[in-house]
């Protein structure tokens, strides 16, 4: 039986992916996700996880050592945070190319320069094209439910890619939170033990990781496109099943007071629940504003995107990360690409906040709200703002 | 030095599995020694064995999609992982087995890399996986530069040679730096096996690997390989070179057991010289006598650092 827990949403984090069994952990020391491998780390040592745990030298080895172990048909589970990722940065786009199943809880944090351990979505944004699944948490509650169906989408043999679940460092993984925590019965039942497809081992001689050239490379980067977008189908399939034996309903977007809404802002990750709250305020105004929160990113949703906004006369994206030298900050522009075509489109307002831990407080979101409230006629000045910048 | 390989084809066959794991038709060049040396690894490991291979020349000649020529299991990753994705292979072929998810045998875990991706770019990734005591082997394959990117000096390449990136020059000798000496620093690692080893010698080889086998934890080979095509040397004298590196005493084959150093194949009294190797390479062409001069009193120097710790060293295990 599923039970009501108080607890800080990495240590839990852990918890939840101990239930799901891994055979293999590897995973190097960074703040903020420290806590979910410290966490396993201990379970380990307390006897209650059968499980291979690698301490090792450096977040490079421990992608790597996730790809060996992966491709030799075991479940596993790995955690990092900002340069951590970048230091992986050379595996990364190796592993779905390989088609190789692996779960990554990621504690996102601001990339250094100048170095800063707090939160933002620069280090996820680095990586977003890469060919992993990608799902944003935003509460304790999401970020343990998402890491059991990541589990079981990434290793569906229609699927076979890694998956990144996301949190917010700090404002999640640090966060005491009251949550429901499934049961090993309970995730038993859900996550059956994986099937790999093929693997390294002399009983099923196979060749892994070979060396594609201009002859082949295309086809080979068409087939992990199409292995990406094809997940959307398992990943929804992944979470109504989830609904119907957890009562917990996930989709790609997510909406809040959306209906008859004028302004609509989109957030991703935990912000959506501050903005909620400033939605609230501005209902009581009279100021009709929605609210949509992608969980989906990667494969992107293009056409539950397309629904939420129909109406809207405005919509704010909201930014966690800058694209230096871009027209856009990543989220926006990618929206801004979907809706190009749309007949009918809101007018777009692109909002980069909480940058490095910045906070963004109700009161920013009202201002944001209100100030984007006329965008449709009178178009902003620039295609972004860094909201909040202090000028002296 | 002849009798070593004397009456080869009558004892061989014995000794030596007639399997072909990593099978011809590969595209190395003429007169590769890695290739060679590769094939006889293969043959010291047998069937229940996982290879790891860092990108480079083998990773490269071997496995252009959709050919292969591994007969035995095998994954590239990348350049500076061979070694982390092995201890990934062997974590998971250990907690698999004792689940019982996988067949209930020993398989070994076997990463392989060249000289740049073992003592360069691959360097803390084997540290780790060395350290941690992983229960696998790691076989370095030393040509002596990253020959696959075009013959840019490595940390394992020798004072004197003319590389890509330290090429020789009215101003340079070329490569200005010694050999860094990677079986040391394994056994500063507590390693229990570790040995260096050349194809020209391929029942010291097999051995070598049938021995790094067997150990239960990690074991260490660093195999000297001859790369004709970056040691501007001609490719029917492969395996004439690798018996000159260690007649002339600069590629000594020895093993260390536990701490304890064994030379492997028994040296002359009195070393050829050093020169005998040199000459037969383009790379070191440019030496003038007194570099050539410098490079022999090198050589003696380590020789003699080698044989101070074969009298005196002693197993771990004697302590």
């Amino acid at each position: 039986m599923s039970k009501r827990i108080g607890m800080e949403i990495a240590l839990a984090a852990a918890e939840v992916a101990a239930l799901c069994r891994p055979d293999v952990i590897a995973a190097y020391p960074i703040t903020p996700n420290t806590h979910i491998p410290e966490h396993l780390a201990e379970i380990v040592a307390e006897g209650h996880l059968d499980c291979e745990y690698l301490p090792v030298e450096s977040e490079h080895s421990a992608l790597s050592a996730c790809a060996g172990a992966s491709a030799v048909g075991a479940r596993v589970f790995t955690a990092t945070s900002s340069q951590g990722l970048l230091y992986m940065g050379e595996i990364v786009p190796i592993i779905p190319a390989m088609r190789l199943p692996i779960v990554m809880a990621l504690g996102n944090r601001a990339l250094s320069g100048p170095i800063n351990i707090w939160n933002d979505h620069s280090d996820v944004m680095a990586v977003r094209d890469m060919g992993w699944i990608c799902l944003f948490a935003a509460n304790g509650q999401e970020t343990i439910d998402m890491i059991v169906q990541a589990f079981k989408i990434g290793e569906d043999h229609r699927v076979m890619l890694p998956v990144l679940v996301n949190l917010d460092g700090f404002q999640l993984t640090h966060v005491v939170e009251s949550m429901i925590m499934p049961d090993q019965e309970e995730v038993d039942k859900f996550l059956p033990p994986r099937k790999p497809y093929a693997t390294v081992h002399p009983d099923n001689v196979v060749s892994m990781g070979t060396l594609g050239l201009p002859e082949i490379y295309t086809e080979a980067k068409k087939a992990e496109d199409e292995a990406l977008i094809n997940s959307k189908k398992v990943i929804l399939e992944v979470w109504k099943e989830w609904e119907k034996t957890f009562g917990r309903k996930y989709e790609p977007i997510e909406s809040y007071k959306t209906k008859d809404a004028d302004v609509i802002m989109l957030t991703v990750g935990s912000m959506y629940e501050t903005a909620a709250i400033a939605v609230d305020q501005l209902h009581k105004e009279g100021f009709k504003a929605g609210l949509l929160n992608m969980k989906l990113f990667r494969p992107f949703p293009a056409d539950e995107l397309k629904a939420a906004v129909k109406g809207a006369r405005v919509l704010i994206v909201t930014d966690r990360a800058v694209m230096c030298g871009g027209a856009q900050a990543p989220v926006c522009a990618e929206v801004k690409s979907v809706l190009y075509d749309e007949p009918v489109r809101p007018a777009i307002v692109n909002e980069i906040i909480g940058l490095g831990g910045r906070d963004v407080r109700v009161d920013d979101f009202i201002k944001m709200f209100k100030k984007a409230a006329t965008a449709d006629k009178v178009k902003p000045e620039r295609a972004y703002e860094i909201y909040g910048v202090r000028s002296s | 030095m002849k009798g070593i390989v004397e009456n080869f084809d009558l004892y061989a066959p014995k000794l030596v599995d007639k399997e072909e794991y990593f099978s011809s038709g590969h595209r190395a060049c003429q007169g590769c020694g890695e290739a060679l040396a590769v094939r006889l690894m293969c043959k010291g490991l047998g069937k229940d064995t996982v290879i790891t291979n860092a990108t480079g020349c083998m990773e490269v000649i071997s496995s252009l999609y959709p050919t292969t020529a591994w007969k035995l299991p095998w994954i590239h990753v990348a350049f500076p992982n061979s070694a982390a994705v092995g201890a990934g292979v062997e974590s998971a072929l250990k907690v698999l087995r004792r689940k019982g998810k996988i067949a209930d045998r020993d398989v070994k875990t076997v990463s392989i890399g060249g000289d740049g991706g073992s003592v360069d770019i691959g360097f803390q990734a084997i540290s780790g996986s060395m350290e941690r005591g992983h229960n696998m082997i790691y076989v370095c394959f030393d040509n002596e530069a990253y020959m696959n990117t075009g013959i840019q000096r490595s940390g394992a390449t020798p004072f004197g040679a003319s590389t890509t990136t330290a090429p020789a020059g009215a101003a340079s000798v070329g490569n200005k730096t010694w050999k860094k000496n990677m079986p040391e620093i394994m056994v500063a690692h507590n390693v229990p096996y570790v040995a260096t080893a050349c194809h020209s010698y391929p029942i010291d080889f097999i051995n070598k690997v049938k021995k790094a086998r067997s150990v239960k934890g990690p074991a260490y080979i660093h195999c000297l390989a001859v790369c004709p095509t970056g040691w501007r040397s001609s490719s029917d004298t492969c395996i004439k070179l690798g018996r000159l590196a260690v007649e002339t005493g600069f590629f000594p084959l020895y093993e260390v057991e536990n701490g304890k150093y064994r030379l492997t194949i028994e040296m002359p009294k009195k070393l050829r010289p050093v020169e005998d190797y040199l000459k037969l390479q383009g790379r070191f062409r440019h030496l003038t006598p007194d570099q050539m001069k410098q490079f022999q009193e090198r050589v003696t120097l380590e020789y003699k650092k080698l044989m101070n710790k074969v009298k005196y060293s002693k197993s771990w295990l004697e302590m």
